[in-house]
């Protein structure tokens, strides 16, 4: 069983197509060690009779040529399934069930994978630290009492818990990068436009993006060859030839152009991640890479730019939930007060602040101020990545300026909350390709990640560098199983 | 009908000009929505042509119809305006049951059409009324306050419904043009299939924009906007009742506060719904979900190669070509399907008798009976057999309209009708020559008195004639013959 959970997906996928290993055998493995790792609070609904029954007919008469050929696998409770409970880590959607599924998911699933359950996240992926759940907060396997990182903490602390192979999750601001660079996993936010965001509960439209979680580079390769495809149901994706990531995989990088942005040397920026970022490139120069000095002058807008859109179409998106056609619904004696009802006992705490402060920059009087004037920074940003990748083929810092803290650490402070975006949310207002890659340890022996930011399209140039880089990382969490009961 | 400059508010001594401009609501004539691909239809059981986009389910996602883009773009190209290559869709944000996203989906600073005109037919004259731009927008859904005591029902039938909201300039000046305004409006969407125009349905609907000034005045008074009003007839009563409210205030030494007001049909009056300072703040910004909508110079020509020809241009033709006189044309263009029908039974008939009988009988028969042209108890082809047995004298206009009547009751052609109730013309010369002599037989004392001179019994003669004949004698014969026999 130890065996089976120490596998990486690619490894277990050549075990199941071997016939070496059952689907029913591992998702059995992986079930049996969700079960004794509740206290980590990863899964809001798990579908374990499901999963085992679907793992049943597939080793019976299963199509072994997919791609995920009978792998359970646990997703973000962003990701709507079809009969089971969706809830976006919201009381407000805690009885929701969906009679549709997304398309991200049911591509997974069209390739023999297996939905074990779906795991928590901050609500609404509003949060750095996946404390914003209505189901309470989620503790990281690296360390008793350490944030996984939001928003998709649930699925971060899964897959490194390994309680799931790999996963997926949603990226807005750096939900994917900054909660698998504090698990010491693989997390990769494509291009805005890549993966379909319909059946996604939506957060920011113009920013939000799914991606692999993976325990490796090479898993996430084999994830976007799944979840990457044009739908006519998103008329935000991009119809362009997608690569065939897994099978293309190459670690030669020779003669690459890395850029090194000195506007992400911030202030107060701990020295164990200015060294982590040296030994990045001095180890890509070592494969063969040309490091450049490049600037990105509009970088310190990117924070505040990024708190004014992402909360503006936030507050916009979460209208819907009003009480009145699914969902949750509190009472009153009108319509008004049914609303003020639902939506004052249905939302938690973060999302109404965001929802308070998009209201505020889009209200008349305010909205050049505020709305128009982060929509030119947003553009200005585009313009510096779009003039450094002239001279470079990608951009490497680091993905986050500190370590995983300490639950609580920041629940009373949400501007050091949303510091911790600084390096990842430049990436979504640009909608360019990002991925975060475990590269070292802090004092603690907590984590830290690296992040390539890529041209946009071009995943497969990000997921060579960060392949190459990761084969001499050799990196390892070694957690101790301490939360196992 | 009043002439434009005659619509004025008097009050003492004071003459107002009233200031008139109309946000029309026009529902696109589309099987599906804008959004999504729901069906349209009218009148389904609630809630049953609702998709998850429709009804605002998380992660659902809008979808831009084509055919609709396609729609208004043709209704611009029918308003004469400027068709933009680029226009952009924005939330407009507000709560309420019927609106299940939150927000409507609409278009605000980025119409897909810009400014444009529509010619109105005065008496006096022709009169340009401006537009000022036409966007795109969702419908919301219904909320039904009068089934249940207790609650509000709620239908989504509507949502996300496609409609073109045209804006007129502030152009007119009367009741009697806001009504030439929407009738001209409501034919070109009809002549182009891009909206049905069924006021009863909802198709078409107008916030009323009202201000008065006095007359002579160059700048324009403060304005109240009378919501949502479905009928002509009522926009008349709203406009007439607002526009002397505002007097009354005025020559009270009052000003106008800008608002929002509701016509209440059965008062006969408008009444304040919010004030300026209690009008929503929508918050518009463009929606995330969709990228601006980019028009390619082949799209908009190949939609122009399809517009068919319009009520102006037709009007033009049938009096260059028919000779009809203006107003005779003005009446037949209106509607695409009155000039289908006139085109129709003019193909073989005589275009001043078609026009005669349809403008006359037939118009009578379906203003009578309250319908459509399209509904007509008698088709276009036995219009024109009726009015070509006239022409060839087989039967008689008085005749005529006799075979029209049982036409209308009994749905046959003339022909038959003629022939099964012997109504045919007699034209025979011999046959009413006997007739003739019979009468002035029976007759001879107003023989005597016709030869001394009293010529006014010449019509007792045809009159007596045309009894024995049941009235299907030929007038032209009879009245020759008889001169003949009594001179």
């Amino acid at each position: 069983m130890s065996d089976i959970i120490n596998l990486t997906l690619s490894a277990l996928i050549n075990k199941i197509k071997k016939k070496e290993l059952s689907s029913q055998e591992i998702t059995k493995a992986y079930i049996a060690r969700a079960e004794k790792s509740k206290d980590l609070n990863t899964y809001i609904t798990t579908d374990f009779e499901n999963a085992i029954e679907k793992a049943k007919k597939f080793d019976e008469k299963g199509n072994f040529d997919y791609k995920l050929p009978g792998v359970p696998l646990a997703v973000k409770d962003l990701f709507c399934t079809n009969n089971l409970k969706t809830t976006a880590g919201s009381k407000i959607l805690s009885n929701f069930i969906p009679s549709y599924e997304s398309t991200v998911t049911q591509h997974l699933w069209d390739e023999g994978a297996i939905l074990l359950g779906k795991l928590n996240c901050d609500e609404f992926a509003m949060g750095s630290s996946n404390e914003t759940s209505f189901f309470g907060n989620v503790e990281s396997p690296v360390g008793k009492k350490i944030v996984p990182g939001g928003s998709s903490g649930g699925s971060a602390s899964a897959l490194a818990a390994k309680l799931t192979p790999a996963t997926i999750g949603t990226d807005t601001g750096g939900s994917i990068r900054q909660p698998a660079s504090f698990t010491g996993t693989v997390g990769l936010k494509p291009t805005y436009g890549s993966c379909s965001r319909y059946g996604i509960v939506a957060f920011a439209s113009s920013l939000d993006q799914a991606g692999p979680m993976t325990q490796d580079v090479s898993d996430a390769a084999l994830i976007l060859d799944v979840i990457s495809k044009y739908d006519n149901k998103d008329s935000t994706s991009v119809n362009f030839k997608r690569g065939d990531y897994f099978k293309s995989l190459s670690s030669n990088i020779k003669g690459k152009k890395i850029g090194i942005p000195k506007e992400y040397r911030v202030d107060g920026m701990p020295k164990e991640i200015e060294s982590l970022w040296q030994d990045g490139i001095t180890l890509l120069k070592k494969l063969g890479a040309k490091i450049i000095d490049i600037s990105l002058p509009h970088t310190k807008y990117a924070l505040p730019a990024y708190y004014i859109v992402a909360p503006a179409e936030a507050s916009s998106n979460l209208a819907r939930y009003d009480g009145v056609k699914y969902g949750y619904r509190s009472e009153g004696e009108n319509l008004i007060s049914m609303y003020e009802n639902t939506r004052s006992e249905g939302f938690g705490d973060e999302v109404k602040r965001r929802i308070m402060i998009g209201t505020y920059v889009l209200s008349s009087g305010y909205y050049d101020a505020y709305y128009l004037k982060a929509q030119k920074i947003r553009r200005l940003i585009k313009n510096d990545f779009d003039d450094a990748y002239k001279s470079v083929d990608a951009i490497l810092t680091p993905s986050t300026p500190s370590s995983a803290f300490k639950i609580g650490d920041k629940t009373d402070d949400p501007v050091s909350m949303y510091l911790n975006d600084i390096f990842t949310v430049p990436v979504n207002l640009s909608g360019l390709p990002a991925i975060s890659i475990p590269a070292g340890k802090d004092k603690n022996n907590y984590p830290l990640g690296l992040q390539l930011i890529g041209k946009a399209f071009e995943e497969q140039n990000l997921l060579d560098i960060s392949y190459s880089m990761e084969k001499e990382l050799n990196f390892k969490n070694n957690l101790q199983d301490w939360w196992i009961k | 009908m009043i002439k434009n400059k005659e619509y004025l508010i008097k009050r003492g001594s004071s003459e107002y000009e009233v200031i008139i401009g109309l946000e029309v609501h026009a529902q696109v004539l589309s099987k599906s929505k804008l959004f999504s691909d729901s069906p349209t239809n009218f009148g389904a059981e609630p809630n049953t042509q609702v998709s998850l986009v429709d009804a605002a389910f998380p992660g659902m996602l809008p979808v831009i119809n084509e055919f609709c883009i396609k729609q208004a773009v043709k209704t611009g190209i029918g308003l004469n305006a400027a068709i933009n290559k680029k226009s952009i869709f924005d939330r407009k944000n507000y709560f309420y049951a019927d609106l299940p996203q939150g927000y409507q989906i609409s278009q605000y600073k980025d119409p897909i059409v810009g400014e444009g005109s529509i010619l109105l037919d005065l008496p006096d004259g022709e009169k340009k009324v401006g537009i000022e731009r036409l966007h795109l927008e969702q419908d919301a859904g219904k909320s039904i306050h009068d089934i249940d005591p207790q609650n509000t029902l709620v239908d989504l039938n509507r949502s996300g419904v496609a409609l073109m909201e045209i804006v007129s300039k502030p152009d007119l000046r009367s009741p009697d043009e806001v009504n030439l305004y929407i009738k001209k409006l409501r034919s070109i969407m009809r002549y182009l299939g891009t909206c049905d125009g069924n006021m009863q349905e909802g198709s078409l609907r107008a916030d009323v924009n009202v201000s008065i000034r006095k007359t002579g005045d160059k700048k324009l008074g403060t304005r109240c906007e009378i919501k949502n009003v479905n009928s002509i007839k009522f926009m008349q009563m709203a406009i007439e009742y607002e526009a002397n409210r505002q007097a009354d205030i005025l020559e009270e030494g009052g000003s106008i506060d800008q608002e929002t007001r509701l016509f209440d049909t059965k008062k006969n009056e408008t009444r304040s719904m919010r004030s300026k300072e209690d009008a929503h703040d929508y918050r518009y910004f463009p929606d995330p979900d969709l990228l601006p909508l980019e028009l390619t110079d082949d799209f908009i020509s190949k939609i122009k190669k399809e517009i068919p020809e319009l009520p102006d241009e037709k009007k033009k033709r049938f009096v260059d070509k028919f000779k009809l006189t203006p107003y005779e044309a003005n009446i037949l263009v209106s509607d695409i399907e009155t000039s289908k029908y006139f085109e129709d039974v003019i193909k073989n008939s005589d275009i001043k008798l078609a026009t005669n009988w349809i403008t006359g009988e037939l118009f009578a028969l379906l203003n009578d009976r309250n319908l459509e042209i399209s509904e007509s108890p008698i088709s276009s082809k036995n219009l024109s057999t009726l009015i070509n047995l006239i022409k060839d004298g087989t039967i008689s206009g008085k005749i005529a309209k006799t075979v029209f009547e049982i036409m209308v009751n009994e749905s046959k052609d003339p022909q038959s009708i003629i022939e099964e109730k012997g109504l045919k013309q007699q034209s025979d010369p011999k046959e009413i020559e006997k007739i003739v002599d019979d009468v002035i037989k029976e007759n001879p004392k107003n023989v005597e008195l016709f030869k001394s001179g009293k010529d006014k019994l010449f019509g007792f003669f045809v009159g007596q004639v045309m009894k024995k004949t049941d009235g299907k004698a030929n007038p032209k014969l009879v009245n020759d013959i008889l001169k003949k026999k009594l001179n």
